[in-house]
């Protein structure tokens, strides 16, 4: 198999915090891969250095072979990398429709003389795009509120929504952060069916969750990170039973002896 | 629906020249529609990118002058011993110059805002229309300065069969603005209901979240600045060859504010917001005229703002789409098809 995402030594600092340290992991095509730790670990940070939101000091980002440095994230999101956010992230007083449309983006090229002249190319194109977006509803079970703006959806609705935005464009690879973060059990087990659905389409999937039932579950592979560095990296058996992990979530180690696997 | 009533507006604006054939009425409707060109162009910024120009008027002016100048010919020295000479050129050549000039100064603009954003934006804009009425005051030669730029030639149309019209009376000037508004109108509609349009907003409502699912930044505010300056152009050329004398008061703090307050009234990004907001603020001032004393004239205006910000604070076209019998039927939500767990 070959490596879609390739991180190598990467390091960033926030002002003089060093929130990642060194960080070299591989996602591989067609797998689910989680991006686990303590709170503070550099998760976030390190999904935010991927997708071009904060710059690295040090390392190499790699996507399908191509270095990362430097691109912004609209770029990134082109080339087939998407992520979505932690903290609820939607086009709050539009549609859900208009918000899925607004996230196909990149499934339409028409420029400004296709809208002067609505030409037959771009009135096809919105044709199509306005069929991908209900698909899209469809898919994260939002259909039925296409109509109503995101800011009244229900909690869990936005949840789907955010997931639904990042996933819209059919990225290859889809970066998702804690998408579980306060849902109840039965929104959660819809959360991972929707991540089990996107896989099975053929998105790659990079997930950081602090639901540890649902990562242990759905990861073909945990990379689990700890002040900056990367303790562990194995398929879930493995991790459930590496002493490194245990004392780092129990909290009883401050030292790391060792670096990655 | 929507479009049946605008077309039906149109129509009915333009029989007013024949069913009302009063200079006065036609004079302060021309100079009004002229406002609500320069709203319409404002509200592209402000409505849809949510960046506010307090600048606009400097767009304004130089689609005035640049047309103004280019119908006049000029003859300058530009240093070295240089010297820069143009003929005088037909009406509809300083038309799109106007438009041009202020269109290359909108795309400046915009890769401006792609680096300041909010106040700095704000203020940015301000000293670009103040430094542009500076120059307007201080560049004699070109500008002829606090006298004016006078004998404005008026704008003229090519007719089929007729050749080049000069626009002389009233009616003329009052359905070329008429035309123009149309055209500027159907232009933003164009590109706020397309592909760009929805990019705009992604980037106004969720500039991170728009940049996550690739819309690009620079790109789309240029388009938005380089489409608002442009229009705002075509409404100062409008503006030169219809009073036919211009002065550096036309890059006035207060142009700027009037079209600002047009668009917030009428509802900023809404269609119809400039043009709503034009018609009150355009109108309001020539009708309280004959029946009240000025001072009692600008303390009803300013009230009558105030009432509609605090009342009305998205605007009065959003307010009046709310009371109209509402589209949105509500649906029991259908819970996601789950997949059960293994």
């Amino acid at each position: 198999m070959t490596a879609l995402l390739e991180v190598e030594h990467v390091a960033v600092q926030i002002g003089g915090l060093v929130a990642v340290a060194d960080l070299s992991f591989t996602v591989e095509e067609g797998q689910v891969v989680s991006l686990i730790g303590p709170n503070g670990a550099g998760k976030t940070t390190a999904f935010n250095a991927i997708t071009g939101y904060m710059r690295p000091r040090q390392g190499r980002i790699r996507f399908r072979g191509q270095d990362l440095a430097g691109l912004s994230p609209e770029r990134i999101a082109a080339l087939g990398l998407v992520r979505s956010f932690q903290r609820t992230s939607i086009f709050g007083p539009c549609t859900v429709f208009e918000n899925a449309r607004m996230a196909l983006h990149l499934r339409g090229e028409s420029g400004l003389l296709g809208a002067l002249l609505r030409l037959p190319g771009m009135r096809r194109e919105e044709a199509r795009l306005r069929e991908e977006a209900f698909a899209m509803l469809d898919f994260v079970g939002l259909t039925a509120r296409a109509e109503v703006t995101a800011d009244s959806l229900a909690y869990g609705e936005q949840r789907r929504l955010g997931i639904a935005l990042a996933a819209a464009a059919a990225p290859q690879l889809l970066l998702l952060d804690e998408p579980a973060a306060g849902l109840n059990p039965s929104e959660t087990a819809e959360c991972m069916a929707l991540i089990r659905q996107l896989r099975d389409r053929g998105t790659t999937i990079l997930l950081v969750e602090h639901d540890m039932a649902m990562v242990m579950r759905i990861s073909d592979r945990i990379v689990v990170l700890n002040q900056g560095r990367i303790i562990a990296d194995g398929p879930p058996a493995e991790i459930r039973e590496d002493p490194e992990v245990i004392r780092a979530y129990l909290g009883t180690s401050r030292e790391v002896p060792h670096a990655a696997a | 629906m929507s479009a049946v009533f605008g077309w039906l507006f149109v129509a009915a604006m333009a029989a007013v020249p024949v069913v009302f054939p009063d200079p006065y009425v036609l004079s302060v409707l021309t100079s009004a529609g002229i406002f609500i060109i320069g709203a319409i162009s404002l509200n592209l910024l402000l409505g849809y990118t949510g960046q506010l120009s307090l600048g606009h008027a400097a767009f304004f002016g130089l689609g005035a002058y640049a047309s103004a100048l280019v119908s006049l010919g000029f003859d300058i020295g530009i240093g070295f011993g240089l010297r820069l000479r143009l003929d005088p050129q037909p009406v509809f050549v300083g038309f799109l110059a106007g438009i041009a000039v202020a269109g290359a100064f909108g795309w400046l603009l915009g890769r401006l805002a792609f680096r300041v954003r909010g106040a700095y934006f704000v203020v940015i804009t301000i000293c670009f229309a103040q430094v542009l009425r500076m120059v307007a005051l201080n560049w004699v030669e070109l500008t002829q300065g606090p006298m004016a730029l006078i004998g404005i030639p008026p704008a003229s149309l090519w007719l089929p069969g007729q050749g080049v019209v000069p626009l002389y009376t009233k009616p003329q000037s009052f359905w070329l603005v008429l035309g123009v508004g149309t055209l500027a109108f159907l232009l933003v509609r164009q590109v706020v209901q397309s592909r760009i349009g929805r990019a705009l907003v992604a980037l106004r409502e969720n500039e991170t979240l728009a940049r996550s699912v690739g819309i690009r930044v620079t790109h789309y505010l240029v388009i938005a600045t380089v489409l608002s300056a442009g229009i705002a152009g075509a409404a100062g050329s409008l503006f030169a060859h219809y009073v036919r004398i211009i002065d550096p008061d036309v890059f006035l703090f207060i142009y700027t504010v009037t079209m600002v307050i047009m668009v917030i009234t009428g509802g900023k990004g809404t269609l119809w917001g400039p043009v709503v907001g034009g018609l009150i603020f355009g109108l309001m001032p020539d009708l309280l005229r004959g029946s009240a004393p000025p001072e009692a004239q600008w303390i009803a205006y300013g009230v009558l703002m105030i009432l509609l910000v605090m009342f009305l604070p998205r605007g009065i076209v959003p307010a009046v789409a709310g009371l109209l019998p509402a589209r949105r039927r509500p649906a029991p939500a259908i819970a996601a098809m789950v997949e059960p767990a293994p």
